[in-house]
């Protein structure tokens, strides 16, 4: 938890001697609580007190970065954690939970190559972004073989770009595995209260994060602390629920006891295993694992009509509250329209963007789609900041070009903003200015009846 | 070993106890009633408080044949969506908690739904199935007035739930209501004050808090859910903390949200990295319905019953755990 400026200024030499460039030392702890000036600017201070000050600088929850061996080119980075917030609208989620795809080395090594050539190749766009899995995952099953899980972890390394996890109980098939992929930064799952120490030992050799695995938080924050006092400061933490309602728990007591308490043993991202649910409820516990707080989702399955999904969830549940998703500016065609089609106006907040041209696409009419850049604000919210006026509507008209694709000079505002068409028309005098219905939802009646 | 201490919120404010539907008992004649709300405490956190109403399913249908519905959903319920009853009957079987009988604007001769036809549709539904009914207008102001009017005079006493009520239309749903012994549910887009703000206007007209639902409005998943997820999860926190303004249960419509976007309508000329159509849709059903059960929910109401029945296992598993 940061410190106050106060208790900063407490740790602080207390001589006012200005070689921060400050007048005192209360205004440099002042500056310092402001995250506006380095501890570095003061000369004198004692190392007991940086200590003290570095510590209180720990994000609540660790930041944990997985990536392949620089070797790798084009090797794709993943960050989790350094989350503030137990819900969105406090400020934003930060890092999105890593997804990974999970396989199991006695599968056959075919079929294996086939699954995450297909995770490799698969890209899904939703309002202008690319989403993709983050990783893979490997899990050594029972009976255990170092060699075939090391081999199977090199097929999937050869066939793959993005962060590795690997999954086995036994510190020597973990080892074998991780002398495969020597120079990843992987996530090791994990460590037990009975094998923390040689897990600990494998985690630092190979740089690796490790995941602490234990039924109980007592049980887990033990643990954490066993494993820190051996040198590694990269964890993740497993809860071992696969239920739904004791996930929930657990994982909202984690965050609680981090971001409320500074409870540093359980400052860790957590790791979900939805892929253990039954298979028809795989996407749902994927859904709570986004929702409430996973910092990496493993998946049994990888299809289309699962991922998808899951992929939007994660986009939107992640949006910063504060800066909604815009799409661009411009002019927009929709069912190839001719000359003689409609000029539709609306702003570029990314909803009503989707709302209208959902509407005019589903409904099969053609039409221009012009949007105007509102700042990403909706119609309603946008006219009345100011930002969506007959002057950024005209500017819009002019910019887009928009007149010589057509020959009938008809635009279409939206009914909320019927106010602005005695201005529209003195703006744009050889265009005729029609108002729409309010809602999306009624463009398509409107469209076919009046139009 | 180190005892954790787990932190514990406590809340002064509590979600209101709602029952729909009447019994033959209560001067109805719905088989059961259903309860929802009364917490006291962020969902499913029974170590807090335990959980006193399990969030309700309920099942959507309408009054004729839907012209806009996806083809999934019209071939799963075949000629049971050919009339109300009939489809009222097959949502019951496939398991529903309750119904939504959502009314058309047109009727199948393209005019608009009379009052005789509205209230016919309602009694045909009572008639077939026991369970708690609800009862949504098509959503414009004059016609949902013009329709739920009869409906509430001639379904007396039967605690059903009357909606949508809007800004516009608050005063003739709340006192028609109240006349004669039914629920409101009263919807607003997507915000917080004005979610606030007309529980205030309905609350004036005298309607008692234990006969309000409330609807904050969601988007679909992909087409706004973020939105009606945090307002559902600020309206629940103000609730807690004692805002009586917002301590209705909440009631949200994920099924026709979703079932609205083009992953869940359409099968044809996508991307083939949508996937399968039939478990694209199922899942963007239940995904933005999972979302707001987490956020809040207290009755879901959904369209495909294999959502459902997914649903209901996830929130079978929430209320599982012991406090």
């Amino acid at each position: 938890m940061p410190l106050s400026g106060l208790q900063i200024y407490k740790l602080l030499p207390k001589t006012n001697c200005k070689d921060c460039g400050l007048p005192t030392c209360l205004a440099f702890a002042m500056k310092l609580a402001a995250k506006q000036m380095e501890l570095a600017a003061c000369p004198h201070v004692g190392a007991e007190a940086k200590a003290q000050l570095a510590d209180a600088s720990e994000p609540p929850v660790r930041l944990i970065t997985l990536k392949p061996s620089a070797k790798i080119a084009g090797g794709r980075e993943l960050k989790s954690g350094n989350e503030t917030v137990l819900f969105r609208h406090e400020k934003t989620f930060i890092n999105k939970p890593g997804m990974f795809l999970r396989v199991h080395d006695n599968e056959p090594i075919a079929s294996i190559q086939a699954r995450v050539a297909a995770v490799e190749a698969y890209s899904v766009r939703y309002v202008g972004m690319d989403l993709t899995l983050d990783g893979f995952a490997v899990q050594a099953e029972a009976p255990l073989d170092a060699t075939r899980f090391a081999s199977v972890v090199s097929a999937v390394r050869a066939a793959s770009k993005r962060p590795m996890i690997l999954i086995a109980p036994d510190a020597a098939v973990m080892s074998a595995g991780l002398k495969a992929i020597e120079g990843d930064n992987a996530l090791i799952h994990g460590a037990t209260a009975a094998n923390y120490e040689a897990m600990a030992a494998l985690a630092k050799q190979y740089h690796s994060a490790l995941v602490a695995c234990a039924d109980t938080l007592d049980g887990l924050a033990d643990l954490t602390n066993k494993i820190k006092a051996k040198g590694v400061d990269d964890l993740v933490l497993d809860p071992t629920s696969r239920q739904l309602g004791a996930s929930l728990t657990r994982q909202t007591q984690i965050r609680r006891l981090a971001l409320k308490k500074d409870f540093r043993p359980l400052g860790y991202p957590i790791i979900a295993f939805p892929g253990d649910a039954a298979p028809d409820q795989e996407a749902l516990q994927a859904a709570q694992a986004i929702a409430k707080y996973a910092g990496f989702i493993v998946l049994e399955r990888f299809a289309p009509e699962m991922v998808y999904p899951l992929l939007v969830l994660r986009e939107n549940i992640y949006t910063d509250p504060q800066k909604p998703i815009q799409v661009l500016p411009g002019l927009y065609e929709i069912n190839n329209p001719k000359p003689t089609d409609p000029v539709l106006v609306t702003t570029n907040f990314s909803i009503t963007y989707f709302s209208v041209a959902n509407e005019v696409e589903g409904a099969g009419l053609p039409a221009w789609l012009l949007i105007v850049d509102a700042e990403g604000m909706s119609v309603l919210t946008g006219w009345a900041a100011g930002k969506f006026d007959a002057e950024r509507i005209a500017k819009a008209v002019k910019d887009s070009g928009v007149a010589n694709k057509v020959t009938r000079h008809r635009l279409v505002v939206p009914g909320h903003v019927a106010v602005l068409s005695g201005e529209l028309e003195e703006a744009l005098s050889n265009w005729e200015i029609r108002v729409g219905p309010r809602e999306a939802v009624d463009l398509p009646a409107f469209m076919k009846q009046v139009l | 070993m180190p005892q954790v201490e787990i932190p514990k919120d406590s809340w002064s404010g509590s979600v209101t106890t709602v029952t729909l539907g009447a019994t033959a008992a209560d001067g109805g004649t719905r088989s059961h009633t259903i309860t929802v709300g009364g917490h006291k405490a962020l969902p499913f956190m029974h170590f807090e408080q335990k959980m006193a109403h399990r969030p309700l399913i309920a099942l959507e249908i309408k009054d004729h044949r839907p012209d806009d519905w996806s083809p999934l959903l019209l071939d799963l319920w075949g000629d049971a969506a050919n009339d109300p009853a009939s489809w009222a009957k097959a949502a019951e079987s496939a398991g529903a908690d309750a119904l939504v009988l959502w009314l058309s604007q047109n009727g199948t001769d393209g005019k608009p739904t009379t009052p005789q036809a509205a209230v016919a549709s309602t009694k045909a539904v009572l008639q077939a199935s026991g369970l708690p009914l609800l009862v949504f207008a098509p959503g414009q102001a004059e016609l949902d007035n013009a329709l739920l009017v009869p409906i509430s005079e001639a379904t007396t006493g039967e605690r059903l739930v009357l909606g949508i009520c809007e800004d516009k239309n608050y005063r003739t749903i709340a006192a028609t209501a109240m006349a004669n012994g039914h629920l409101i549910s009263t919807r607003t887009p997507m915000d917080v004050n004005l979610a606030k703000q007309l529980n205030i206007l309905v609350r004036d007209m005298g309607i008692p808090p234990d006969r309000i639902l409330m609807d904050p409005t969601t988007g679909g998943l992909g087409y706004g859910i973020e939105y009606g997820y945090s307002v559902m999860e600020r309206l629940r926190l103000a609730a807690l903390q004692g805002d009586g303004n917002t301590q209705s249960p909440m009631i949200v419509t994920p099924g026709a949200e979703a079932w609205k976007t083009k992953e869940a309508k359409v099968g044809h000329d996508v991307p083939a990295t949508w996937g399968e159509w039939l478990e694209r849709a199922i899942n963007w059903e239940t995904l933005t319905a999972m979302a707001l059960v987490e956020s809040g929910a207290d009755i879901i109401v959904l369209r495909h019953p294999e959502s459902m029945r997914r649903l209901r296992a996830a929130i079978d598993e929430l209320m599982s755990v012991p406090a």
